[in-house]
């Protein structure tokens, strides 16, 4: 088990400017959490910074277990598959996390029928639509069995319908046990998904709460003009 | 104008004769210049993309220097390679010199720098597309450069074809070592030399229009594949 | 892929094929090979012997070099105090008179310096340097290129400092340069046999022939195996062994292009 996760000071600095300042929370295994903020507050670099892909200049992130490999998966605003079929897809990443040639295949399948890809198995990636392409990413994703599953505004480039249904395989994901870490500026996928919120403004972790006592209850000036500015008649 | 019309219609009554001197010369300058085509695809793109997705003190200059190379006189490299093959010099033993696999050799070091450097702009562009994502599903930095290649293949397609180009042209380079000896190391371009310096301008022309056309068919049948593949994968 | 690493493996095989048979490698001139003489001469060697001649074609200095350097067995040229020095060196092992052809001056028909149907190539040559008509030379260390150099010094010229504009020094072989001398309608010293079968010639026609001077002795060496080892020395000697011969030696003489003979055997 890789959770929880400490965030320690979290710093991060890009181009002079400081983008995240001093981050620090604990966040446990079981509720989905949903990191909000406006454009540019820093959701983005705080998720690369916890799945790993970015280092921080300041801080650290701390896992309950060191060996985090292969624990995570991360599914990108924009899906970046292969020129290969969907099958082929899904099978690269098994491969690469050493599962067994002979179980490769049953796994793929597998992870495409729980998002309902397996009649797509076999045609290119790039020709599905947007909705398929992200469904097919978070196939890939799931194969891996993932304890943690990060998500970063995996339904901004998405029309409402193919938002649905990515929404719907998240909630299953997270209902079959999957920690969901997710970024979104999305408030009514954040209230339908989420479980507790991380507010960031301009690079500071301002609230940390549950969701609902987020929306009714924002504790800060910063959380109240978020909401206000997105939903002006609350 | 003329003498282009000419010129014209002596290539289609060589092309129609099939006269078996001038298949084999056509049939050699392919050999030659294919083998250093695959041979210098086969070291240039792992090269390529060793040098886009690697970081090391120096690299800058490296790659200043990689496009450089992409211009290196082909007399030069003929020269350098004879100096090599020679008797007096250091591969004299290896008795390569005045033979096709001499010409292979040379012609595959002057386009080896076309096809990295292409590759590695090529790839350096796909990489800031694919980094992210490969790095989450843990492919690590060369592996991940040798995965992108093969996605990107087709676009590759075209540092191949440039590669081809270079070499079905030159002459310097072949012209040295191979010493344009009748039935052994003639090939379209140094036939196409020895006949204008013969004064026979007509059949040079002639015998250079062949080779274009040539070099048009190989470029037709790439580009078909090229189309093929792209509406396949996307 | 398959169509490709199928041609590289026939490029492979051809290539070991050729290595399979045998073979010597003649160093020799680009004028002689622009003659078309070895195309007529070495079927018949390569009948009787089976063994293949492959020619590399150079400038006179060239070829010697490639001796020089052990990269060719046989060395064929045209330029006697370039064998003879080669000789002394000891990169040959003896030097044999093969044939000779002659040289011509070749010149534009309109002739501004005066010199058609002399019999003196001296007096030529002091003509075209006075008129400061255009003159291309080969300079590449060619056997023709030193005897155009003997004639300028025997004509009492010392063209090293003697030459202006109107003297262009190309460096490039009998073909090429006959190529330039009719582009700028230039006069040119040529070997009879590279003019005869050059098929550009412009204006340009033969203005001077016949002079002894103009005689160009060919000489035949093998290069010498004490030297470089790896001299073919059996197949490299039976190919001077025949071409002195009387059946080498008709050969040449049989050798006719436009029903003119090019080359004339004087073997000893």
């Amino acid at each position: 088990m890789i959770l929880p996760v400490e965030l320690k000071e979290l710093t991060f600095v890009a181009g002079g400017r400081v983008i995240l300042d001093r981050v620090s929370a604990q966040i446990g295994a079981g509720p989905s959490t949903v990191i909000l903020g406006a454009n540019g507050a820093g959701k983005s670099v705080l998720m690369r910074l916890m799945h790993g892909l970015l280092a921080p200049a300041n801080g650290q992130v701390r896992w309950a277990s060191a060996n985090t490999e292969r624990k995570q998966a991360m599914v990108f605003q924009r899906p970046v598959l292969l020129r290969r079929s969907a099958l082929a897809n899904v099978t690269y990443a098994l491969k690469l996390a050493r599962v067994p040639r002979a179980e490769r295949e049953r796994v793929a399948l597998e992870a495409l029928d729980s998002v309902g890809l397996a009649p797509f198995a076999s045609r290119p990636a790039r020709v599905l639509s947007g909705g398929e392409q992200q469904r097919l990413a978070l196939a890939r994703a799931w194969a891996l069995h993932p304890e943690v599953l990060f998500l970063d505004e995996p339904t901004a480039s998405l029309d409402p319908t193919a938002t649905r249904e990515i929404e719907r395989v998240i909630q299953a994901f997270d209902a079959a046990g999957t920690k969901i870490i997710m970024a979104t500026h999305n408030l009514g996928q954040a209230r339908r998904l989420g479980d507790e919120v991380l507010f960031l403004h301009q690079g500071r972790l301002v609230e940390h709460a549950g969701v609902e006592q987020f929306f009714s209850k924002p504790a800060s000036p910063e959380a109240s003009a978020f909401i206000k500015g997105e939903l002006p008649w609350v | 104008m003329q003498g282009i019309g000419d010129a014209l219609g002596g290539a289609l009554r060589l092309i129609a004769s099939g006269d078996p001197v001038l298949g084999g010369i056509v049939l050699l300058s392919l050999a030659v210049s294919l083998s250093a085509v695959v041979l210098a695809t086969l070291l240039g793109l792992p090269l390529g993309a060793a040098l886009a997705v690697g970081r090391f003190p120096g690299r800058h200059a490296v790659i200043v220097l990689l496009n450089a190379l992409m211009g290196l006189p082909p007399v030069v490299v003929g020269l350098f390679v004879y100096l090599l093959l020679s008797r007096a010099g250091p591969l004299g033993e290896l008795g390569l010199l005045f033979t096709p696999p001499a010409m292979v050799i040379a012609q595959t070091i002057l386009i080896l720098p076309i096809i990295a450097a292409l590759c590695r702009q090529a790839v350096e562009d796909a990489w800031a597309e694919y980094e992210e994502q490969l790095r989450s599903l843990g492919a690590s930095g060369f592996n991940a450069a040798l995965t992108l290649v093969w996605d990107i293949r087709f676009s590759l397609l075209t540092a191949v074809l440039a590669g081809l180009g270079r070499a079905s042209a030159e002459v310097g380079a072949v012209m040295i070592v191979g010493g344009n000896i009748d039935g052994v190391t003639r090939v379209m371009t140094t036939t196409i030399a020895l006949e204008t310096s013969k004064g026979d301008l007509p059949l040079a022309l002639s015998l250079g229009i062949v080779l274009i056309l040539l070099v048009i068919a190989i470029n037709a049948t790439a580009a078909v594949i090229q189309d093929a593949a792209q509406r396949r994968y996307g | 892929m398959g169509v490709i690493v199928g041609i590289l493996l026939a490029c492979v095989l051809v290539g070991s094929a050729h290595a399979q048979q045998r073979y010597i490698t003649v160093a020799s001139t680009t004028s002689t090979e622009q003659s078309g003489l070895f195309k007529h001469l070495l079927p018949q060697f390569e009948k009787k012997t089976g063994i293949q001649v492959r020619v590399v074609a150079l400038g006179t200095g060239q070829a010697l070099d490639m001796g020089r350097r052990g990269d060719a067995d046989v060395v064929f040229v045209h330029a006697r105090p370039l064998e003879e020095r080669f000789l002394a060196e000891g990169f040959g092992v003896k030097r044999q008179d093969v044939m000779y052809n002659d040289f011509v001056l070749i010149g534009p028909k309109s002739d501004p310096a005066k010199v058609r149907g002399g019999k003196d190539a001296l007096e030529a040559f002091r003509k075209v340097r006075s008129a400061r008509a255009p003159f291309v030379s080969r300079g590449d260390r060619s056997g023709t290129h030193f005897a155009e150099l003997e004639i300028w010094q025997a004509a009492g010229i010392d063209i090293a400092k003697d030459k202006g504009p109107w003297y262009r020094d190309t460096g490039q072989g009998m073909g090429p340069a006959l190529n330039t001398a009719v582009g700028m309608n230039a006069y040119i010293l040529s070997d009879r046999g590279t003019w005869l079968s050059f098929k550009n010639r412009g204006d340009l026609a033969v203005l001077v022939e016949g002079d002894k001077r103009l005689f160009n002795q060919y000489g035949i060496m093998l290069v010498n195996p004490a030297k470089h080892p790896n001299v073919k020395q059996a197949l490299g000697q039976a190919f001077i062994d025949w071409i002195v011969a009387p059946e080498g030696q008709n050969a040449i003489a049989s050798y006719k292009v436009n029903g003119e003979q090019l080359f004339f055997p004087n073997a000893e």
